[in-house]
């Protein structure tokens, strides 16, 4: 066991000069940082940034080049199956089945994480209620508005109650009353101690962040409360704060 | 208003998909070199009426037109003369950057060189990636790209069904900053978005919801024509601050506005003494460190309310 797993106030990802070389780009440049449990931590940077090769990383999806990363406890270089059995992961794209009615989804990704069946029909009522879509069990998904379907993907992320969720661009192309109602999700998952590590193109969602971090061109610019960032550069909004950081020429 | 001055004109039209109504009865007018936006949420049918103006799908009933051109008539003269950025990413993956632009402009039977001034500003972000795959841009230059190709016959109307969706917010601010340069050159610009900060840079904006039009006015005439009191409050503990407000169960709506919540009141229930009794409530509850104050609505508070009987 590596001596910082076995730390009872360990954080749930532990990341040091982590780095991600495709040929001669650089597209991650030794990225430092820790996510504590319970934290909403949201990873925000323009479009080219390294979010989502970071985020690849960080779920076992891709191996580094070099630096080193703990997420859950597991070494992401070599125990990459076994942090995918422990984190949830909601894709960019929708990531459901849609020729799959709702309550086979939840058996599909239940069954793959390994849960019982008593476990996974348990659960699946449970999170079925919570949303308020008992009476759409047996709806195929593609019928369902897109909204619904952000909702839905979320909670068969988290079916396994792992102990992170990672979050890629969750609310993309959401109205502004559903991204809402979404976000209560993520507060009610938070709440329940689940460990929240999401990006995000609005910046009104940086806000409800505990902590954000900005990347720009594979590098982390900037890493802190919301608060602490829009006092070190001077202004009101986090939209500010990220275009001074985004549009400065590197 | 002559009709000579209207750019897009729909009248009554109707569109279900079996059971579904996606449309119905729906009518506006875009003035040429006006700057529109659709706004509403997932499923409003905005997608289903873009596919109706660009002539991929016909309405059960009604009509519609593009500069004088029916969509059932002419529509393969409509076809020459618009843009379409549809709200999928549209290139071809397996081409390049110049590849996409090369193809594009050789369906509409016109060379790169001809208008190239048109695109100029915006391909030149683009250009030193010529012979990269559109499939390995960044989401910014996808935009840039599919917006370049969009344009590339030169047309007279472009409609752009959620562009920026999936776009950091510097490259979204430099894409609408293009749309302004494109309006300057006269082109007439159909565009739906879920960022309210991007509605307010229409000229007007219709809202869509459940298959109707709700309104269609300038976004200060949206704005002003908003109905309830509405508060701002912010503090410690914002998500208990939500819950406890919620459950006091007399307001009309609380949502979250970045660092603050907005909270909305019938007019007619608040009074001087409101903010008084909500702060003393609160107190009661355990709140500590909280401030108050009456603030003026924004678009995005005017899209919660009209939205509010959903779901």
């Amino acid at each position: 066991m590596n001596s910082h797993l076995e730390n009872n106030i360990k954080p749930v990802i532990y990341v040091e000069n982590l780095t991600k070389i495709f040929g001669k780009f650089t597209a991650v440049n030794s990225i430092s940082f820790e996510v504590n449990k319970g934290e909403i931590f949201g990873f925000l940077g323009a479009n080219g940034a390294g979010k989502t090769t970071a985020m690849k990383m960080l779920c076992g999806l891709l191996k580094p080049t070099s630096g080193r990363g703990f997420v859950a406890g597991f070494d992401i270089s070599k125990e990459p199956e076994r942090v995918k059995a422990s984190i949830g992961y909601m894709s960019q794209r929708f990531s459901l089945y849609d020729d799959l009615r709702v309550w086979e989804n939840f058996r599909l990704f239940g069954g793959i994480y390994g849960l019982k069946e008593r476990e996974i029909s348990e659960t699946t009522e449970r999170m079925l209620h919570e949303l308020g879509f008992t009476q759409e069990r047996n709806t195929m998904v593609k019928s369902l508005p897109a909204g619904w379907k952000q909702k839905l993907a979320f909670s068969v992320a988290i079916i396994h109650n792992p102990g992170i969720v990672f979050l890629d661009e969750p609310t993309g192309g959401v109205d502004p009353k559903a991204r809402r109602q979404f976000w209560e999700l993520i507060y009610g998952a938070a709440e329940r101690g689940i460990t929240i590590f999401v990006t995000t193109h609005y910046m009104d969602e940086a806000e409800y962040c505990s902590r954000i971090s900005i990347m720009k061109d594979g590098t982390i610019d900037a890493l802190d409360t919301p608060a602490n960032l829009k006092l070190k550069y001077g202004v009101k909004s986090m939209d500010e704060v990220f275009y001074q950081l985004a549009s400065s020429k590197g | 208003m002559k009709n000579s001055d209207i750019s897009v004109e729909v009248k009554g039209v109707s569109k279900n998909y079996s059971s579904v109504k996606a449309l119905e009865d729906i009518s506006l007018s875009v003035k040429k070199g006006e700057m529109f936006g659709l706004i509403g949420p997932d499923g409003a049918g905005k997608s289903t009426l873009f596919r109706i103006l660009t002539t991929l799908i016909l309405p059960d009933s009604g009509t519609a037109a593009i500069e004088g051109l029916d969509v059932r008539q002419d529509y393969k003269s409509i076809r020459k003369i618009i843009g379409y950025m549809p709200g999928r990413f549209s290139l071809y993956g397996d081409l390049t950057v110049q590849e996409n632009l090369s193809f594009f402009a050789s369906v509409f039977g016109v060379k790169v060189s001809d208008n190239y001034s048109l695109i100029e500003n915006i391909f030149k972000d683009i250009a030193p990636f010529g012979d990269r795959r559109a499939s390995r841009l960044s989401g910014g230059m996808k935009q840039k790209l599919a917006l370049s190709c969009a344009l590339i016959h030169k047309p007279s109307v472009l409609f752009l069904d959620e562009p920026t969706t999936g776009v950091d917010p510097v490259s979204r601010r430099e894409f609408w900053q293009m749309l302004e340069r494109l309006k300057t050159d006269g082109i007439t610009i159909v565009v739906s978005t879920s960022y309210m900060d991007e509605a307010l840079l229409c000229d007007r904006v219709a809202l869509i919801k459940e298959g109707r039009v709700l309104s269609s006015d300038s976004p200060r005439g949206v704005i002003d024509s908003y109905q309830n009191t509405l508060l701002a409050i912010w503090g410690e503990d914002m998500h208990s601050l939500l819950k406890d407000i919620r459950s006091y169960g007399e307001i009309k709506s609380i949502y979250s506005f970045g660092q603050e919540h907005h909270i909305a009141i019938d007019k007619n229930l608040y009074n001087i003494n409101y903010i008084d009794s909500l702060a003393k409530k609160l107190e009661a509850t355990g709140h500590r460190n909280f401030h108050i104050k009456v603030i003026a609505p924004t678009i995005e508070d005017c899209y919660m309310e009209f939205s509010a009987n959903k779901n």
